[in-house]
């Protein structure tokens, strides 16, 4: 019983990382109907960018944690955003309306840049960072385990659902998402209404960014190493989560997320950590056997 | 033909201020050019109808005076500005407003969602008075205000189009086939609100129409397009006159 909580919030703290992440992935998708293969890069940027802001602080002797961490938080989101835009911009906008497959690899091209960018500026070593947020809270006493809620966990979650629920507030009340539906929905109207379609679509990759730099950070806080490659891993981890929760739906994208940490966290608890990549994606395909829209999703198919 | 009420013409033709001119008009769908040379005027507080077959490039031409796709050659003007190679949402800025084919109403946004896209470009104080006239003209819109657009009839669909586009405060409303598909008794209603507009408000309509009959009674001018170009020109009554528009477009064919 200990065994299996502790499985269960380490899943929590994951699956919110991979969901934070596959929200990139499912907006752009949504918007333009492409799978933005850089997104997974952008996330491992964001977690650049937080660990420099870090040492920067460091060095001009900021420590004070709480206003280290709102630092990182607000330079990562701001930095990465502006790499999101920029990549829509440069890869992207260029090649709407040509074929199909051109986005997509473009996407793949940007990711392999981003990558050997990073490797190039920052060298291919992992970087560690010392643990900034350390002890817990010991939930159960039992005989051969405790049960830990580690602070880090929970200040990764907390952050996770008032993201989460900001965000859902921001695309199902504000004017901006309304837009940002409506361009999803049928763009050509949208633009008839006067909506910026371009801009809308912008901004959707500059959201996506800012919550996959915001993964970046509470990644680096979690596991205190990275190096230019854990987009890579992640990345296809979160757009698999996004296709299980259902490609273009929003709460699919977080339920998604949720689901692979589980059954990644589980699956090595239980069995073995060397399959648990094989597991995630074996209920992937288990799960778009009997529901091909994923979880959420709705069929593609719609009534004119 | 069949017996109607007989036509209360439309307000009285004003007095001539341009307010769109289209001039020598070429569009082209990749290789396949879809309008050849293609003249219009609409004047403020007219209403002017474009009929013409399936296919004749009518829709066509409502789209390309709203940038896409993009006039190849020629000439569109808006109350004296040209605006033929602006982007369409800066079209839309300029106070014209188009209910387009299909009605393209978003049909995972509710009805409310779909006006307050309507009003994206108004200033949001105007939004409640806006909102208070569309339902007074449909007053099925506020029936259904929670319901998602998708789940709509084909007539409160159109009702919604047309309310959608009310709500940007047009001067000039570009209406395309509100008529198809709906039963005569809705395509009465919605040409009685588009005559009241007119009437009331001076609201400039250019309404695209395969239903002939209906439309050049309601039309102070009209035009005839005939494989993307403009084959003849004059009042509804003219028109509605004329044998080869009644041997083309209506006998047989008036609803």
């Amino acid at each position: 019983m200990e065994y299996f909580l502790q499985q269960l919030i380490n899943g929590i703290t994951l699956g919110s990382i991979y969901g934070l992440i596959a929200i990139g992935y499912t907006m752009v998708y949504g918007i333009i109907g492409m799978i933005n293969f850089a997104h997974g890069e952008i996330f491992m940027i964001g977690s650049f960018i937080a660990l420099t802001t870090f040492v920067a602080l460091a060095l001009l002797g900021i420590t004070f944690l709480p206003v280290v961490l709102l630092i990182m938080l607000i330079v990562a989101m701001g930095f990465t955003a502006l790499w999101g835009w920029a990549v829509e911009r440069v890869a992207y906008r260029p090649l709407r309306g040509s074929f199909r497959l051109a986005p997509l690899i473009t996407a793949i091209g940007m990711s392999i840049f981003l990558q050997n960018f990073v490797q190039v500026t920052q060298g291919a070593r992992v970087k560690p960072l010392p643990p900034q947020i350390q002890g817990g809270i010991t939930l159960m006493q039992g005989e051969f385990v405790n049960v830990q809620l580690s602070y880090v966990q929970i200040l990764i979650v907390v952050t996770t659902v008032v993201l989460m629920a900001g965000f859902t507030l921001l695309i199902s009340r504000t004017s901006l998402g309304r837009a940002q539906r409506a361009c999803e929905q049928d763009a050509k109207m949208a633009s008839l209404l006067g909506v910026n379609v371009d801009r809308t679509i912008s901004l959707t990759f500059v959201m996506g960014a800012g919550l996959a730099s915001v993964a970046g950070l509470m990644f680096l806080l979690y596991y205190g190493v990275i190096d230019f490659y854990i987009g890579f891993l992640a990345g296809v981890k979160a757009f698999t989560a996004a296709v299980l929760g259902g490609i273009g739906s929003l709460p699919g994208a977080m339920l998604g997320g949720l689901a692979i940490g589980l059954i990644e966290t589980f699956w090595s608890g239980y069995f073995s950590v060397e399959y648990k990549d094989v597991a995630a994606f074996s209920i992937l395909a288990i799960v778009l056997i009997f529901m091909p829209s994923g979880l959420l999703g709705r069929p593609e198919v719609e009534k004119v | 033909m069949s017996a109607l009420p007989a036509s209360t013409p439309s307000a009285p033709a004003p007095a001539r201020v341009p307010l769109l001119t289209v001039r020598g008009l070429d569009t082209f769908y990749g290789k396949i050019q879809a309008l050849r040379g293609v003249d219009i005027d609409v004047n403020e507080g007219e209403i002017v109808t474009i009929i013409g077959a399936n296919g004749a490039g009518k829709s066509t031409l409502m789209m390309t005076i709203c940038g896409n796709p993009r006039a190849a050659k020629g000439q569109i003007t808006y109350r004296g500005e040209d605006i033929t190679r602006l982007p369409t949402h800066d079209i839309m800025s300029k106070d014209i407003a188009q209910s387009p084919e299909g009605r393209r109403v978003f049909p995972r946004m509710t009805v409310m969602e779909n006006l307050q896209m309507g009003a994206v470009l108004t200033d949001p104080v105007h939004f409640d008075d806006d909102l208070k006239r569309v339902f007074s003209l449909f007053p099925r819109l506020k029936e259904r205000a929670g319901q998602r657009g998708g789940t709509l009839s084909g007539g409160e669909q159109q009702m919604l189009a047309i309310g959608r586009a009310l709500m940007s405060r047009p001067r000039l409303l570009l209406l395309d086939e509100p008529s198809l598909g709906l039963a005569p008794l809705i395509v009465k209603q919605i040409f009685d609100v588009i005559r009241e507009l007119n009437r009331n408000e001076g609201l400039t309509v250019f309404l695209v129409e395969q239903n002939a009959f209906h439309a050049l009674r309601l039309a102070h001018r009209g035009y005839v397009m005939v494989n993307g170009v403009i084959t003849m020109t004059g009042t509804g009554r003219e028109l509605l006159a004329r044998k080869e528009v009644r041997s083309a477009y209506l006998e047989g064919g008036a609803h």
